[in-house]
């Protein structure tokens, strides 16, 4: 079948869009011989979305490393082929394979994803129907084949529980070796498939959807989730306790084709201390754990020297907040600076960013400044938590255009619960003051400023104090995006919002329940794939299959959930509380502030995962 | 500046010129060895490729130069045993110089081109995209629906000694014209002038190999665009596959170019 699969590639890979991706060998890449490594377990670990996202995603350069430390397995890579690959392996017959061994995805024990964009769901469909694998769980019989998930999205795995087996919940670094020995166990006893659930749901994090049923009410929602075969009413995400002893990828592939984040990366920390009350991540990673200066130094070397790469970033939710950001970025620099390596500080926050930081990393090379107020008027930023004041952003900007930087980006977001219109204008004033902080404060100001401005519609995400709140409608949100266009004519500032449909229907996959399980593969059998590209996305098609569903989007949108609602995602536990939440939300509508965890527990529930019961933010 | 030559096979053959820089960039700082680099608001490392290839052609002669800084002093004779272990799949070292001729002087390239004849699926696809388009015109060969219908090869009524020598009478003619996709649309181009000699064979009655020595600067003679002349003045003779091989360089003197 490999010699097979190698000979069509070879013809079909000269009419494809950048074919590099399509064929492995990168460097660093794990190839192990099924004969002498003993190979008894291979996972066909699938991202569902191009190389170049999934290849930048770093929970998966982690799972990889790691599943592939354990003797007898083999994990291998498969990302979603572009619409003229899979066209192309489509029409020669070419099953989706493994880029490491080119062995058809079928042929593999387990298959796992890492899913965290909901626009990316329809991928996964594509992907196992292109690896000739049944949709769905209950298609798919014996041990040959389990179909498990993990990542952002699992936090609320419903709209995906038809068609996966199970799901791994939070950072999988242990319960994945824990998975795949269950899975091996059952395999050399020869359970069958029902039994190997029953053992697997044992594992904490480990959440069997098929064990759980969802029965509603007349008007559509949820009435209750019944627990059965004795499963758990609540699954809890895993954590690591020490990120410090947690393994870390420092010997990692190297891509032999451009990628989005196309250089090493080093997570300073998981969670964030902030709690905007919007960001699904923000709540969703806690506890905010920080790895030691001491370990990151030692790593990003290693990582530097193995990879050859000339580029490191410092990955976090908010890494300006990472407690020990001066003394790792003094070593660093010195070792970066030598040997002509950029160091680039990404998530940085207005209100702690400083000259001294901002001078470290101009040292090899000056690259955009990115900042995220979200809202125009401090009113609204303290509704959405997002504790930033214009007298920080216009002073970071003073300090950075006083330095040279000329190119500021800005993200906001439309839609927002309580926004007015007043918040909209907001937004123009905020960048007029900093278009004329540039006036006043440049060095250089013959090279001229530009100011971009990104909009996106606000989403409400599982696990956030606007989990319940309504959508915006879509010409809602258009029509206060062309209000603040008209509030931003100046020749300097370029003005960018997102797709309203795109956002709307990211909405209703957000706070799905197991019902849109039809929805997805209607979607896919219209021809929708590849949502997330605009070369795609298909806004009639999913419209269409929302008819021949009979599901109305509203109800997931802009109905908003009622605050004693049973919700799809009741059954994961991700830390937080809801309790918490609904104070968050309380706390929103009075524009009132939670202060970030070091300056007060704020009670939010995370704590309970650490073993010592005590975050040290 | 120092010259290395090495081949690009299997798996590498696709990936693009720019890859290639960021490839050989990388497994430099990998083998400890730092490559100078400019000065300059974005100071960009001392290496550069001789004659880029084209995506989807393999090479057993590639060149690249580079210059190292001042005080990573690494013998040439050591560089190959440095970059070899930390290179990709397809990629390979042989052999390093410490001063290469100047690039100007590269006048001749030998390639190889295998033409397939097997009626199988795989290059059948009508691209659409205007960018693969030009792409598949060079490369593989679109085929028509009728044809496929039939599954009778193009060659069934010619002998395999008969397509070799069709093939041998065509690229003796005075004149070749194919169409070639510029920057700024299709052009046409003459190739006989750039061929410098041709040698048609076959083993079997599948496969034909083209031995071609050509311009190689000057223009450059891409030498997918023989198939596309096949394609142009001997329709029957259009092949179901085309793979191309970079074999040698040499100077105007036909001495091996280093």
């Amino acid at each position: 079948m490999k010699k097979r699969i190698d000979e069509a590639l070879e013809r079909i890979l000269p009419n494809v869009q950048k074919p590099a991706r399509y064929v492995g060998g990168e460097y660093n890449q794990t190839v192990k011989d099924l004969q002498a490594d003993s190979i008894d377990l291979r996972v066909a670990f699938c991202f569902p979305d191009t190389y170049e996202i999934g290849m930048s995603n770093l929970g998966i350069r982690i799972l990889y490393g790691i599943m592939n430390q354990m003797p007898g397995v083999w994990c291998e890579r498969v990302f979603t082929p572009w619409g003229d690959m899979e066209e192309a392996m489509r029409q020669v017959g070419v099953p989706l394979y493994a880029l490491e061994s080119h062995d058809p995805v079928k042929d593999f024990d387990m298959i796992a994803f890492s899913v965290g964009y909901e626009m990316s769901y329809t991928n996964i469909l594509t992907m196992l129907d292109l690896a000739g694998v049944p949709l769905h769980a209950a298609d798919r019989e014996g041990l040959h084949n389990i179909v498990f998930a993990g990542g952002a999205c699992t936090y609320n795995p419903e709209p995906l529980a038809d068609f996966f087996d199970f799901f791994s919940l939070g950072e999988g670094e242990q319960s994945t070796v824990e998975i795949l020995e269950c899975y091996r166990a059952a395999k050399q006893a020869g359970l069958s498939k029902a039994a190997f659930l029953e053992n697997v749901s044992k594992i904490p994090g480990v959440y069997v959807p098929s064990f759980y049923e969802h029965r509603y009410n007349p008007d559509g929602t949820l009435a209750e989730i019944v627990p059965l075969h004795g499963a758990p009413a609540k699954v809890t995400k895993r954590i690591v306790q020490d990120l410090d002893k947690a393994y870390y990828p420092t010997k990692t592939i190297v891509a032999s084709t451009e990628i989005v984040h196309d250089r090493m990366n080093l997570e300073v920390m998981r969670g964030c201390i902030r709690g905007c009350r919007f960001c699904q991540a923000g709540y969703t990673y806690r506890p905010v754990r920080p790895r030691l200066p001491e370990t990151l130094f030692d790593q990003a070397v290693a990582s530097l020297e193995d990879s050859g790469c000339h580029e490191i970033t410092l990955s976090s939710l908010s890494t300006s907040d990472y407690r020990y950001l001066e003394p790792l970025t003094d070593r660093l620099t010195d070792y970066c600076a030598a040997r002509k390596i950029n160091l680039s500080v990404p998530s940085l926050r207005a209100d702690n960013f400083s000259r001294e930081l901002m001078l470290k990393l101009q040292k090899v090379r000056k690259s955009g400044l990115t900042f995220a107020p979200e809202a125009g008027t401090q009113r609204l930023r303290d509704a959405i938590n997002k504790n930033v004041t214009e007298e920080d952003i216009l002073k970071t900007c003073e300090i950075a255009f006083a330095g040279g930087w000329n190119n500021v980006k800005l993200y906001f977001m439309l839609g927002l619960p309580t926004e007015t219109d007043e918040d909209v204008i907001g937004i123009g004033d905020l960048v007029y003051k900093i278009y004329n902080t540039w006036k006043a404060c440049a060095s250089n100001k013959k090279r001229g400023v530009r100011i971009h401005v990104a909009v996106a519609f606000f989403v409400p995400k599982p696990f956030t104090g606007f989990q319940w709140e309504q959508q915006t409608t879509p010409e809602e949100y258009l029509r206060r995006c062309r209000l603040l266009k008209e509030h931003l004519n100046n020749k300097s500032v370029e003005f960018n919002y997102h797709e309203a449909k795109l956002s709307e229907l990211e909405a209703v996959l957000a706070r799905g329940d197991r019902r849109l399980g039809a929805l997805l593969e209607a979607a896919w059998r219209k021809g929708a794939k590849l949502d997330g590209w605009m070369e795609y996305f298909d806004y009639d098609k999913w419209i269409a299959a929302l008819e021949e569903c009979g599901i109305d989007r509203s109800f997931y949108t802009t109905r908003g959930f009622g605050l004693d609602e049973v919700l799809p995602w009741d059954t994961i536990d991700p830390g937080v509380t809801k309790r918490f939440l609904l104070r968050e939300r309380e706390r929103a509508y009075r524009s009132e502030i939670t202060p970030d965890c070091r300056h007060g527990c704020a009670g939010c529930g995370a704590n309970r995962l650490l073993d010592c019961g005590v975050c040290d933010p | 500046m120092s010259r290395l030559l090495f081949t690009k096979e299997g798996p590498a053959v696709w990936m693009s010129h720019l890859d290639l820089m960021r490839t050989l960039q990388r497994a430099f700082r990998r083998g400890g060895l730092m490559l100078k680099h400019s000065q300059g608001y974005s100071p960009h490392p001392e290496l550069s490729i001789v004659l880029p290839l084209s995506v989807g052609v393999s090479s057993v002669c590639e060149l690249a130069d580079f210059e190292l800084e001042p005080d990573c002093s690494v013998p040439v004779g050591e560089i190959a045993a440095r970059l070899n272990p930390v290179l990709p799949a397809g990629i390979r070292v042989l052999d390093c110089f410490e001063q290469g001729k100047k690039a100007g002087k590269l006048a001749f390239l030998r390639s190889e081109l295998r033409l397939t004849y097997d009626q199988a699926t795989g290059n059948r696809q009508q691209a659409t995209d205007p960018s693969v388009a030009a792409h598949s015109v060079r490369h593989a060969v679109p085929r028509s629906d009728e044809a496929e219908g039939e599954r009778i090869s193009p060659l069934a009524s010619l002998g395999r000694n008969d397509r070799v020598e069709a093939l041998r009478e065509l690229f003796a003619r005075p004149s070749l014209i194919v169409e070639k996709h510029g920057k700024n649309g299709p052009v046409e181009l003459d190739l006989s002038p750039m061929i410098r000699s041709l040698s048609v064979s076959s083993q079997n009655g599948r496969e034909i190999m083209i031995e071609v020595l050509g311009c190689a600067q000057n223009p450059t003679l891409n030498p997918l665009l023989l198939a596309a002349a096949i394609e142009r003045y001997l329709p029957e003779c259009r092949p179901d596959f085309v793979q191309c091989r970079r074999i040698e360089v040499y100077d105007a003197e036909m001495q091996v170019f280093r």
